[in-house]
């Protein structure tokens, strides 16, 4: 009798794919700190970091260094399991999130074995991204009480409610691309815009509002609320000290990376090569593979590099302005785009 | 034993040892936090019946959006141990008593029904999955469906009602 039925090959594979997927993730965010520092002196018209090697391309690994070095201050009367579990909950809620995203077309061994080159095509896709996504939530929140801080509370549940607020425009929005695709399945969402073409064109309004809820829902300027240091000191990671504090920040960057890798495969056809037929070129799968993935990262540097351009461009919201505009402009116009897909859908398909 | 049945057995002690630790927890805020973890595993437990679209909302609307607002009153409103009102010891049994009861009615209305025979189905059947419970919805269960979204809006304009200033 055995014990265990289990797959080796299967989770041999899986396990290599996170592990890449999981690096990546890092790798991109330590980068996108200092491409955030260098576009904040391009846009300035200063040099920004360029000691640590050529160009400061050692800049994050010095960064990081220092973080890990520096002293860890745990405050006497905060609740020491909670404020060590609201960055820890933070950072793996930030790094689940890429489970749905398909990386680049699938890869065929020579035995015939596909690979596909996303950790779970579930029937749920999109939506278990979502829920995950919702679930980010307690990292600032607990953070934030287990401070003990009322600066560090007041910021929590600012961005608490703030990102409760977004994620309703932002599923509306979603709605009328399944309208479009008629699957929640990430894969068949790409499939789908390779076949007709990227939904941003069908889509213009949709993206806008997703785009603008994903920026909310990362905590970036305009929308960085949570962190307003003019009002709240630093905001709900106020308390935090060392490799804690680089992990609520760090985990910002990974959000970023993947909203801008899911904004890409909904609405910019993943990795997709546009205004061609790549399946056509009779190339091997390993060098599809290669393509798609360097398409798809360099649709996601471009979404990044927009990221940074509006921080660095656009001053911050007040609270209420935030909140008007979530609930009193993007919701009802998240609704007239999802009915007016609706109504065209149903008068295509009479 | 398999894996479902592994995953099945350790799912089960954890709903029950977080639900369990979510009544006798002291600080409230501990009370929500292992709220949250019985939903998840309630949500494994909805995964190996296949009823995905059913463990992805349960997360997205109880563990994302319902116990985010409990914590928003308990963390506010700053409870904790020294600040929980403690009832005399009549109330406390009366409450046993009372939950005596209500596990003896279950038990008693479960006990003959035909749901012992039947098994359930694991990891297959597709109906939990989007499209086909959709279509079941929208058709079959139109009626139903339809007063429940009415009770969601009267709830709705209940809360705006209540919330909104004089």
């Amino acid at each position: 009798m055995t014990l265990l039925v289990i797959d080796l090959w299967l989770i041999l594979e899986k396990t290599l794919l996170i592990a890449g997927i999981i690096g990546l993730s890092f790798f991109i965010a330590m980068y996108t700190t200092l491409a955030e520092r260098k576009v904040a002196a391009w846009l300035q018209d200063r040099r920004g970091p360029n000691r640590a090697g050529p160009f400061g391309i050692f800049q994050p690994l010095a960064d990081g260094g220092k973080l890990f070095f520096k002293e860890e201050i745990i405050p006497l009367a905060a609740n020491k399991f909670l404020f060590i579990l609201g960055p820890a909950l933070a950072m793996i809620t930030a790094l689940i999130t890429s489970t749905v995203i398909p990386w680049a077309t699938p890869f065929i061994t020579k035995g015939g074995n596909v690979i596909p080159m996303q950790v779970a095509d579930v029937d749920m896709g999109i939506l278990l991204a979502f829920s995950i996504v919702s679930v980010g939530v307690y990292g600032i929140m607990i953070g934030g009480w287990a401070s003990n801080n009322k600066f560090s509370l007041m910021a929590a549940i600012r961005g608490a409610s703030q990102m409760v607020s977004y994620e309703l425009p932002m599923g509306l929005a979603l709605i009328a691309v399944l309208f479009m695709t008629g699957s929640l399945k990430m894969s068949e969402i790409v499939a789908n815009q390779v076949q007709h073409g990227w939904h941003v064109i069908y889509q213009p309004l949709g993206f806008i509002i997703f785009f603008v809820c994903a920026l909310a829902e990362c905590n970036r300027t305009p929308f960085d609320l949570p962190e307003a240091e003019n009002e709240l000191n630093f905001g709900y990671h106020q308390e935090y000290s060392s490799m804690k504090l680089g992990f609520y920040l760090f985990a910002e960057y990974i959000n970023m990376f993947i909203s801008s890798a899911i904004m890409v495969t909904i609405y910019f056809g993943g990795y997709d090569i546009p205004f061609v037929n790549e399946a056509s070129w009779g190339l091997s799968s390993f060098w599809m593979t290669v393509i798609s993935f360097s398409v798809i990262m360099m649709k996601i540097s471009f979404m990044l590099f927009v990221f940074l351009w509006i921080r660095w461009t656009i001053p911050r919201f007040r609270y209420d302005q935030l909140m008007n505009l979530g609930w009193k402009k993007l919701i009802p116009l998240a609704l007239l785009n999802m009915v007016i897909t609706a109504a065209v859908i149903l008068w295509l398909n009479k | 034993m398999n894996i479902t049945q592994i995953l099945f057995w350790f799912l089960s002690v954890v709903a029950i040892f977080s639900a369990l630790m979510v009544i006798t927890s002291k600080n409230p805020v501990y009370s929500v936090l292992w709220l949250i973890a019985t939903f998840f595993a309630i949500s494994g437990h909805y995964i190996l019946l296949n009823a995905q679209f059913l463990a992805i909302v349960n997360i997205i609307v109880y563990a994302g959006a319902i116990m985010v607002l409990f914590l928003f009153v308990i963390m506010l409103m700053n409870l904790n141990k020294e600040t929980e009102p403690q009832k005399n010891r009549w109330l406390k049994m009366a409450g046993a008593v009372a939950g005596g009861c209500l596990l003896l009615v279950l038990v008693a209305a479960l006990k003959d029904t035909d749901i012992k025979q039947q098994q359930a189905l694991v990891n297959e059947g597709n109906i939990g999955l989007i499209k086909n419970l959709g279509k079941e919805l929208f058709t079959k269960y139109v009626v139903p469906f339809e007063i429940s979204s009415i009770l969601f809006l009267s709830a709705m304009v209940g809360a705006v009602v209540i919330g909104k200033k004089e």
